[in-house]
């Protein structure tokens, strides 16, 4: 950590961490695309080190909610704080601090194509961080070998699987040491087996790491292998939320539909 | 009547539209280029990309158009009696004209389509959200780097062009009359002064700010996947060539004007 320059180092000012005061909450907000609402009122809170899902079917908003949350999209109304700190009217500079500290894994790991493994890795440690080559070098090793994929360092990610670019976007989303992972259906398109793999694979990074998560998923048996928590989705609102067992037991009839096809 | 007043309309608000899109995102890329880091590697990696690359395409064109305008012009000045003029008729109509718009279209169709094509297939495989998401600013890494190599090495290519068209033209004006390349180069370079060659040449900075800026814009704002890669692409070039000869109609006025 100590060679991450000063905007990575920002958070040796934050108060002593807390277990369980809240890191991510989200109030009122609100996202339309012209004429269709897409996220309506929502309201969720993660406290530190634990993992929220956020499950739903298609199209209602789940991964609009985690671009919010890192300022790819910005939302109509409402409010997002990430670490206590309100990201609404935050300048590129600032949100680029708290970005920072955060890991975004996306639905299709994207990586960028004309670099390598291991470059996709280096690329946010060239960039944030003072460390020499062979520091960089040692570090995105000791990240591949993490996730299981130090024998493809020199692979392009068009020589690879859906799943091993899931592990090198995972690596590259834990670059930083983020406080704070940001997953957006990691198991998406993945055999069960290797959705297994990568569910055991985040449980295992999040526990090393300590990090505070959102993971957004159609995957019930992900949900409930990886998260604390799961917010129901429907229509833009968060139809109900609690431990995957509550829903799961639910007698709320779009609740009860959503995790009927799981079981 | 109704009707195409009204399209005609749309299509009015829709230029508008984008002018001002691509105000917005030229402000964006101003912004981004005082900020650190400077990306010099990726700069001179675009120099290398744009400027070696280009290099036989430019060489090629300028060969064409000097042996072309040899053999037009050749006809009809002998018809005139005004053969001696045929090597500055030549060197002029290269170094004042030809040269510059030649090459800043060969490069709107090879370097914008590239650039329209790459960055648009980032966009849709959300390559540039990612960038954004890890901290880095994609106005300054990519689309910075391409305007800057644009501009710098588009005056650079026209030398290239302008140099293979006269030996090109001095080729195929010694295959009928031998004469040594230096009495064509003297007497092809007898009326023009050294600011004929710069204002021209210079011009086609502006030609690389063009082709640099709409070719990005066009890019990084791709949706509907690989059809919308091809849209880029193709949207990149043709709106790129325009407005390169559309400025040329208004520098070579205006360098008119101040380099009279």
């Amino acid at each position: 950590m100590k060679h991450f320059i000063a905007v990575a180092d920002s958070d040796s000012k934050q108060p002593d961490r807390v277990q369980g005061e809240p890191v991510l909450v989200l109030r009122d907000v609100d996202k339309s695309f012209g004429a269709q609402r897409v996220l309506d009122g929502i309201n969720l809170t993660v406290p530190r080190g634990e993992t929220l899902a956020v499950l739903g079917r298609s199209g209602t908003g789940k991964s609009v909610l985690l671009k919010l949350i890192i300022g790819l999209e910005n939302m109509d109304s409402g409010s997002i704080s990430i670490q206590g700190q309100e990201i609404a009217g935050l300048d590129l500079t600032g949100m680029n601090r708290l970005r920072i500290k955060m890991g975004f894994l996306f639905q299709s790991a994207a990586l960028y194509d004309s670099l390598t493994v291991e470059q996709n890795v280096a690329f946010p440690l060239e960039r944030h961080t003072k460390m020499s080559a062979s520091e960089r070098s040692a570090r995105v090793k000791e990240l591949l070998s993490s996730v299981g994929m130090e024998q493809d360092l020199k692979k392009l990610p068009s020589d690879i699987s859906g799943g091993m670019q899931k592990r090198v976007g995972l690596a590259r989303a834990l670059a930083l040491r983020p406080e704070i992972l940001l997953l957006d259906e990691p198991t998406a398109g993945l055999d069960p087996v290797t959705s297994g793999e990568i569910d055991d694979l985040v449980l295992k990074l999040q526990e090393e790491h300590g990090l505070t998560s959102i993971i957004v998923t159609h995957d019930l048996q992900s949900a409930k292998t990886i998260a604390d928590s799961v917010a129901l989705l429907d229509k833009g609102r968060v139809l109900m939320e609690g431990s995957f067992q509550e829903l799961a037991e639910s007698n709320v009839a779009i609740v009860r539909e959503f995790f009927k096809r799981d079981s | 009547m109704e009707a195409t007043s009204t399209s005609s309309g749309t299509m009015i608000n829709r230029s508008l539209e984008w002018f001002g899109d691509l105000g917005g995102f030229s402000s964006k890329v101003i912004c981004a280029a005082f900020a650190r880091p400077f990306e010099l590697r990726e700069i001179f990696r675009q120099f290398d990309e744009m400027g070696s690359k280009s290099f036989p395409l430019v060489a090629l064109a300028g060969a064409a158009i000097g042996t072309v305008l040899a053999l037009e012009s050749r006809s009809s000045l002998v018809r005139f009696g005004a053969k001696s003029m045929l090597p500055a008729a030549i060197v002029y109509s290269i170094v004042h004209e030809m040269g510059p718009i030649v090459t800043g279209l060969v490069i709107a169709g090879r370097v914008g389509a590239g650039i329209g094509a790459e960055l648009g297939s980032m966009k849709v495989t959300e390559q540039i959200d990612a960038m954004e998401a890890s901290a880095v600013n994609p106005y300054k890494l990519l689309a910075f780097t391409r305007v800057l190599a644009c501009i710098a090495v588009l005056p650079l290519l026209t030398l290239v062009t302008d140099f293979c068209g006269v030996f090109a033209g001095w080729i195929a004006v010694a295959l009928t009359d031998p004469i040594s390349f230096r009495h064509f180069l003297d007497k092809g370079l007898s009326g023009v002064s050294f600011s004929d060659f710069l204002a021209p040449t210079f011009r086609t900075c502006a030609f690389g700010l063009i082709i640099g800026l709409v070719a990005c814009f066009q890019g990084m704002r791709t949706t509907g996947g690989t059809e919308g890669v091809g849209r880029s692409a193709t949207s990149s070039v043709v709106l790129s060539s325009l407005l390169v000869i559309l400025a040329d109609v208004v520098l070579v006025k205006l360098i008119l004007i101040f380099f009279p």
